[in-house]
């Protein structure tokens, strides 16, 4: 049992406290690690954790196996998944069936479950230890290892991996310049997107004039396919508080805002809890540890924009006004939340910060690349076959996350292309994808590191209809304010869209391009001036699939509707008529030969026929 | 007072001042859809974007946000502004053809053509009228509703608003509202009527080429500028 919560009033406290609870996460230690995220609750972890409990309940009256229901292990793809110690058993696709035979192998202590584990598809072995997952194998989890032990909701556990060491370092005998060293040391970049150097960003807060500042951690992730910010709240939020607070000391400031999403109901109650145990436990409020030093945070809900990611946006909307942005300068650091000299990071960004302190800078940075220190996080998803949470060194090349990590194309196809920085982000084609990840790097190649989606997209992917639909995110969550980014990304939606349609021409790939790139270099805020890169990246990489769509008015990948049509193959059909029966527009009809016959003014290009041909015989052409 | 280099020139300008206010004290007209002076500037339209910093790493910003600033260089008239200011100009001509104001920079910045489909959008929520109606009618009764395209200005749900005393300061104001002449090709979506004026009647219309030119830095863009007449 957790001790009751009391104030820490020095620093001696804690480390009692933490003596006490040596052990506690030790790997020896028998439990069971069930994924609390969202993909493995839609899979049905609520219900095996349940099942688990029941089951050790009976059968562990004495509770030596532990259970612990944790933010996201990772490895989406094989969702639900179970992580077993000791040994760190990987049980993958878990259902409440299997609870029985999980709790008593772990109670026994015999070894996994075998049926339960993963197989390796190049060798066809499997793999108990998670470690040893190609997966696991080629990452490098320094932040989300956490998620493996911690139980977000007890605060003990993060106490007891070293949580809130880093505050204790810096409040027990670091100046705000020292700290500020450190994170210069550590090069430690913004990882919300645009990868300023954050000791900069500090620096220029700090040595501003004024007596109240403010830190600002922006949670607002809305890139379509992201969801890393979300993992690190949900399942390590006192690192991010921990992170916070650093920031706090460095800058001076003694409030901290976390503006996060409501559309995140899970990461907004469990922030809450982390928030209000590190209150009682006297981490935040008045005189922290008796050092004198003052900040507390308090969590602000988004309403739900997508451009409330952006800086200026995000602040004026945590001041209660609409959230839009204002031209930069003043930059928030000058001139942020109130008018007042603010901080304003992500949530990756303050995760890292006790790390730094904790490791010290330049073992941070052994990891990461020339300019950038430290791992990255990355959400790989899309057609490869382990989607999940990513977590890998700066420079560490695409291809490696993609085939070593992603395992590859589902379904054995060809990779197309790799979009990275979420919707405003770009495509990147094979050729680049011995490319390293980093912010540079990214930039020259015309693509951008963003937040750190990474969506994959196979040979059936058409580039155009991918530029399309980004285009038309990009179109609604465009807060409208400036003239170029909600005008000039709605034109760019009617030429592409136009294109998928059949009816672009050479000249609209020229008006295409010369616009895009009067977004980007006019636009207001970030979304605008990112938004380009859908459109100029694809031109740039995949012009040859443009052509095919205004001269030849052909999709070479035949994803646009306007441009190709279903066919019955003749020597295939057996004329069973499924097709005919689940078509929606009538457009199939029975030949005088018995074989089914499909109009192409009528049909609409639904694809159910597709499915309920039980042989194979319709084909796109 | 503050030093900066505005078109390859020094000059000094009083501290606090915007670029725009900068620009227009040395005579150097700079396009604005959404400034009016007394009113808060807004960045909205784009049109008096210049460029900021040394040629290579130069930025674009709004000319009537961005202060003045120490060692500031400032470039009001380069081919990159220009190129930007005339495709701005096709998508407001694309969306508004009916204003006078935005016909008239078409021609002053020598847009021909609309290569967009055509649009009567009208409003280019510019927001003087709203700045106009909180700060110098102190009414507010109206504001912006939605978001992206769908944005618009209105009052609070759409309703009679009882803060709005008809005084008619937002149509004073508004940039669309005032219609074009009835020149000679009055029903085209671009009129560039003025653009047939004898070359003598309208030389005070256009920036003159030779100032774009010598805006240029030495080594920079190529010095293609053809705001006037092919």
């Amino acid at each position: 049992m957790a001790p009751a919560l009391k104030r820490f009033a020095a620093p001696e406290e804690v480390m009692k406290v933490r003596q006490s609870l040596e052990g506690r996460l030790d790997g020896n230690r028998p439990r069971l690690a069930i994924c609390g995220d969202t993909g493995c609750t839609v899979c049905g972890a609520d219900g095996l954790a349940a099942a688990v409990k029941e089951v050790m309940e009976r059968k562990d009256p004495a509770g030596r196996l532990e259970l612990k229901v944790t933010g996201c292990l990772g490895f989406c793809e094989q969702a639900p998944v179970v992580l077993v110690f000791p040994g760190a058993y990987f049980y993958r696709k878990v259902k409440a069936a299997d609870a029985e035979e999980i709790v008593e192998k772990a109670l026994l202590q015999e070894g996994p479950v075998a049926r339960l584990l993963y197989t390796d598809p190049s060798s066809g072995k499997k793999i108990a230890c998670a470690g040893e997952i190609p997966f696991y194998r080629h990452q490098e989890r320094v932040l989300l290892d956490a998620n493996w032990h911690v139980n977000p909701l007890d605060i003990y556990d993060y106490l007891a991996r070293g949580g809130y060491a880093a505050l204790l370092k810096v409040l027990g005998g670091m100046s705000p310049g020292e700290v500020l060293g450190e994170m210069k040391e550590a090069r430690l970049r913004g990882r919300g997107g645009a990868g300023f150097y954050t000791w900069l960003k500090w620096e220029l807060c700090r040595t501003r004039a004024g007596s109240k500042k403010y830190v600002i951690c922006n949670a607002d992730e809305g890139d379509p396919g992201a969801f890393m910010d979300r993992s690190l709240l949900e399942g390590n939020p006192h690192a991010v508080l921990e992170g916070m607070l650093i920031a706090g000391y460095a800058i001076g400031a003694v409030e901290g805002i976390v503006y996060l999403r409501t559309e995140y109901p899970t990461a907004v109650a469990k922030l809450d809890q982390a928030v209000r145990q590190a209150r009682e436990l006297g981490f935040l409020g008045e005189d922290i540890l008796g050092s004198g030093f003052a900040f507390d945070i308090s969590i602000v809900r988004g309403a739900g924009a997508f451009v409330c990611g952006e800086e200026t946006a995000l602040i004026r909307a945590a001041e209660g006004k609409v959230g839009e942005p204002r031209q930069k300068p003043p930059f928030p650091a000058e001139s942020g939340y109130r008018g007042r000299p603010t901080v304003i990071n992500n949530v990756e960004t303050f995760a890292n910060v006790p790390l730094i302190v904790n490791r010290g800078a330049v073992a941070y940075r052994a990891a990461g690349t020339e300019n950038s220190g430290g791992t990255k996080i990355f959400c790989l998803v899309g057609k490869v076959n382990n989607s999940g949470l990513v977590e890998v060194p700066f420079g560490t090349p695409l291809r490696k996350i993609v085939f070593d990590i992603g395992g590859g194309i589902k379904g054995g196809k060809r990779f197309k292309a790799v979009q990275t920085g979420g919707p405003s982000g770009g495509c990147l084609p094979e050729e680049k994808l011995d490319l390293r990840v980093d912010f540079e790097d990214l930039a020259g190649a015309g693509s951008i590191m963003g937040s750190g989606g990474m969506i994959v997209m196979d040979e059936d992917t058409c580039v155009v209809d991918v530029t399309r639909y980004f285009l038309n995110f990009l179109k609604d969550e465009s807060c409208g304010k400036c003239f170029s980014c909600r005008v000039g990304v709605d034109r760019m939606l009617e030429i592409v869209g136009g294109i998928t349609e059949g009816a672009g021409s050479e000249e609209d790939l020229a008006l295409l391009e010369e616009l895009a790139l009067v977004v980007k270099d006019t636009s207001m805020c970030g979304l605008g001036q990112t938004a380009a890169n859908p459109v100029l990246s694809t031109l740039r990489y995949f012009r040859s699939e443009y052509l095919a769509h205004v001269r030849e008015k052909r999709c070479p990948a035949k994803v646009c509707r306007a441009l190709f049509r279903y066919r019955v193959d003749e020597d295939l059909c057996s004329g069973c008529g499924f097709c005919a029966r689940e078509c929606s527009a009538g457009a199939i009809g029975e030949g005088p030969d018995g074989l089914y016959l499909i109009d192409p003014a009528v049909c609409n290009r639904c694809g159910v026929c597709v499915e309920a041909c039980a042989s194979d015989a319709i084909t796109k052409e | 007072m503050v030093e900066m280099t505005l078109n390859g020139l020094m000059v000094k300008v009083e501290e606090g001042t915007t670029i725009l206010e900068a620009a227009a004290f040395y005579g150097v007209n700079i396009p604005t859809l959404c400034y009016l002076e007394g009113l808060s500037p807004y960045g909205a339209c784009r049109l008096c974007v210049v460029e900021i910093g040394e040629p290579g790493s130069a930025k674009v910003a709004t000319s009537c946000t961005h202060r003045v600033e120490d060692g500031l260089v400032v470039r009001t008239h380069s081919a990159r502004v220009m190129k930007a200011r005339r495709m701005l100009i096709e998508l407001y001509l694309a969306s508004c053809p009916s204003s006078k104001i935005i016909q008239d920079m078409a021609s002053n910045h020598h847009v021909t053509r609309v290569r967009f489909k055509q649009r009567h959008e009208d409003c280019i929520l510019c927001g003087l009228c709203v700045r106009m109606c909180a700060e110098q009618m102190q009414g507010k009764a109206i504001g912006f509703a939605w978001r992206g395209s769908e944005r618009k200005v209105t009052t609070p749900f759409d309703k009679k608003s009882d803060a709005c005393r008809l005084c008619g300061g937002c149509m004073y104001v508004c940039p669309a509202c005032r219609s074009r002449c009835q020149g000679p090709q009055a029903e085209q979506a671009v009129c560039n009527a003025c653009l047939n004026l004898p070359q003598t009647d309208r030389n005070y219309l256009f920036f003159d080429n030779a100032v774009c030119e010598a805006m240029e830095p030495p080594g920079g863009a190529p010095k293609k500028m053809t705001n006037r007449g092919a």
